[in-house]
């Protein structure tokens, strides 16, 4: 069996790994190559060295300002959802009734593509806004809350069924013995249920923060970066500098690169950060 | 009998593959600039493919999207053999997908030559359309005002508005007496929503642009405007002066218009909640598709964009076009012809002709279409009255020499910020200037 296995092992990888070539390693290796040169079309490109990564930091401040607004963005949602989060998954984890209904609600937002939540609470914002004669894009502050809303609300329930299946497979004994010990409830939370959750944190954390660094949809369709690009995410300034300019295909690119970098970056630092906490069973 | 299931299948897919790469050697795909009759041409490929049996492929940009749209779908191995550039600026970043269209059939049709686009002796767009802009207004309504005892001002008539001042007034006092006109304001809302803002920041942005570069001399301020490294935005009070006008009597109030887009505003004009709306007459069939259309053919006119600058008396509508087709260079030859004959076809034959006129509403600079053959809607008819008015000038369309269309979205952001109170005149004056010169030096 092993043997067979064995020998049809490149075969039954094959068909995955032409399709990853295919659709992510080639177009990744491309990209990188063509924010090295100025093109029109992907086909047709000309070596220029450094320069759209100059660029990309030195012509405006768009790439700089679209940067310190999705950290910002970042720190506000990874915090907020996952407390969040945390705080559904522990209450749905209690046997009160009706825990499924209220789970499957909860999820349901995820389950929404971003395009159409950001058009939704872009209504909703508005609606409200509308009373004091103002809209969304009034000030970039309302952008910022605005969207840091509109992530708590659809990621909430993802990162809550996690969770819950992080506190489910907490041994009961080791409550026992906290009891025993005479703990309090605080206690118990911080002593027992969140070093056995640490797996549970650290991939909620890599997914809200990935997430929140790579959000574009909602950005698009809730205040496309009005006013004046002061809500623009990082993406959307990527996405924008490649279309929106003539000749600056490149520049995008570098930008995207650039993006790539720090996004796997932060992702790899985090991990290894949370991944220390983790206790052994 | 299964396996004579299968076996008859399979021939037809084998048919139906044979069958579609047929085809696709005498393919057109035309890239659609105007999703206001997106319609009109679906039903345009569908007659030109029953009457020659070529298909033709009509894809429509969504509003400000056509760039975007046409960068990603030239790349492609079926790409767009018509699509079209706005102009002068446009045609360098296009150049390598132009064809040069002297000699071909369909530069011959049109009449006036100096009006395509062309470097040296080769021809890169011609113009399908000329179009004109102003303030468009609703007759029934004005006349309603004059008519009205409670008016404070002397006017009597449309004909007697000649400049800023007594534009100003009338629109004030029409504003007092609303309830009694029963609109909700003078003015369609003035849409700021992300791709709606291109009737302020590049139509009306127009008349200070051209006014500066009037004063400068030379023949032609368009020009006059792709040579400027800078620009001092001297009319810049000008601007202020009607876009304060359109807001303080506008249907919606400011910090909401935002939201707004130019659609909104054109079905307010037909649905008569306000009395005037600037737009150009490509607008028309917008006002007469709204269903529960209120304004009578006749009762639409059109009005020059007045702003208060000196001898503004003669001023006519803003006349010009940003509409010219290129034929892509880089598609088989056989397409390329395949094109062209469509082209020829729709501004030459009498159902293309007819098309044009009824349907798509050009005023064609082709030399195929007579007099009779222009189009009937009221807004044309206004353009043309417009044009042949003694003593009138027209504005031409000099925004053709903007920077870039960074350039005009700089100026939309910062209109939309000075709506909303966040920056204060000086400031747009500020952005106008500034990135006018930063993108004038990152495109040379």
């Amino acid at each position: 069996m092993q043997r067979t296995l064995r020998k049809f092992f490149p075969l039954f990888v094959l068909p995955t790994l032409i399709a990853f070539v295919i659709v992510f390693l080639i177009p990744f290796v491309m990209g990188i190559y063509l924010s090295f040169t100025e093109f029109t079309t992907v086909t047709n490109s000309q070596w220029v060295g450094l320069k759209n990564y100059i660029t990309a930091f030195t012509a405006n401040q768009e790439f700089v300002n679209a940067l310190w607004f999705t950290v910002k963005f970042a720190v506000v949602s990874v915090i907020s959802i996952n407390i969040l989060g945390f705080a559904m998954a522990s209450l749905l984890t209690r046997g009160i009734r009706g825990t499924n209904l209220f789970r499957t609600v909860l999820f349901m937002p995820n389950l929404i593509g971003g395009i159409v939540l950001g058009w939704i609470w872009q209504m909703i914002f508005n609606g409200i806004l509308y009373h004091y004669e103002m809209t969304l894009t009034y000030d970039a502050r309302f952008g910022f809350w605005g969207l840091v809303i509109l992530m708590n609300w659809q990621m909430i329930g993802y990162m809550m069924i996690i969770y819950i299946a992080g506190i489910q497979s907490i041994p009961g004994e080791l409550y026992d013995a906290a009891d025993v010990d005479g703990a309090s409830g605080w206690q118990k939370l911080t002593h027992v249920t969140l070093p056995m959750c640490m797996p549970s944190i650290t991939i909620c954390t890599f997914l809200t923060l990935t997430n929140s660094f790579k959000l574009f949809d909602q950005n698009l369709a809730l205040t496309a970066g009005a006013p004046s690009k002061k809500t623009t995410m990082l993406a959307l300034d990527i996405y924008n500098t490649f279309y929106g300019r003539v000749g600056w295909e490149g520049v995008g690119q570098a930008k995207a690169v650039i993006f790539f970098i720090l996004v796997a970056g932060i992702a790899f630092l985090q991990l290894w950060l949370t991944r220390r906490k983790e206790v052994n069973q | 009998m299964k396996k004579i299931m299968a076996l008859v299948l399979t021939l037809l897919l084998a048919l139906g593959c044979a069958s579609a790469l047929a085809e696709g050697t005498t393919e057109i795909y035309f890239l659609n600039f105007k999703p206001e009759i997106a319609e009109v041409y679906e039903e345009i490929a569908a007659t030109y493919e029953a009457e020659t049996g070529v298909h033709v492929n009509v894809v429509t940009a969504a509003a400000g999207t056509y760039e975007q749209t046409l960068r990603s779908e030239i790349a492609k191995a079926d790409a767009p053999t018509i699509f079209q550039i706005n102009g002068p600026v446009g045609l360098q970043s296009w150049k390598d997908y132009c064809l040069d269209l002297s000699g071909t059939e369909f530069y011959e049709m049109l009449s006036d030559k100096t009006l395509a686009v062309s470097e040296g002796d080769a021809v890169y767009g011609i113009p399908y359309v000329v179009e004109g802009y102003g303030i468009i207004y609703n007759d029934a309504i004005m006349e309603a005002y004059f008519a009205s005892e409670n008016k404070s001002t002397e006017y009597t008539s449309m004909d007697e508005i000649k400049n800023f001042e007594a534009l100003k007034a009338v629109v004030e006092d029409m504003t007092a007496l609303k309830d009694e006109l029963g609109i909700q304001g003078v003015f369609a809302s003035t849409s700021m929503a992300a791709g709606e803002q291109w009737r302020w920041q590049t139509h009306l942005l127009n008349m200070p642009i051209y006014y500066e570069f009037r004063d400068l001399g030379g023949e032609n301020t368009i020009l006059t405007g792709l040579d400027a490294a800078e620009i001092t935005f001297s009319y810049g009070e000008n601007f202020k002066n009607l876009f304060d006008l359109y807001t303080n009597n506008s249907v919606t109030a400011k910090g909401l218009l935002s939201n707004k887009t130019t659609n909104d505003s054109m079905a307010e004009f037909a649905l008569g909640q306000c009395a005037m709306v600037q737009n150009g007459n490509w607008g028309a069939s917008q006002i007469l598709g709204v269903e529960g259309n209120v304004v009578a053919d006749e009762d639409i006119k059109f009005l020059p964009l007045y702003t208060g600058v000196e001898g503004e008396e003669s001023q006519g509508l803003c006349i010009g076009t940003e509409n010219y087709l290129c034929i892509n260079s880089q598609v088989s030859e056989e397409k390329q012809q395949a094109s062209i004959d469509f082209l020829v076809w729709l501004f030459s034959s009498e159902t293309g002709k007819a098309y044009v006129k009824n349907d798509l509403m050009f005023l064609s600079p082709f030399n195929t279409f007579d007099d009779d053959e222009m189009p009937e809607d009221p807004l044309s008819r206004e353009v043309l009255r417009w044009m042949d008015m003694e003593g009138v000038t027209s504005v031409p369309w000099t925004f053709a020499s903007f920077p870039s269309e960074q350039f005009k979205n700089y100026v939309g952001d910062a209109l939309l910020e000075y709506l909303q109170g966040s920056m204060d005149w000086e400031g747009v004056t500020q952005v106008v200037i500034d990135s006018w010169q930063s993108e004038r030096a990152l495109g040379a």
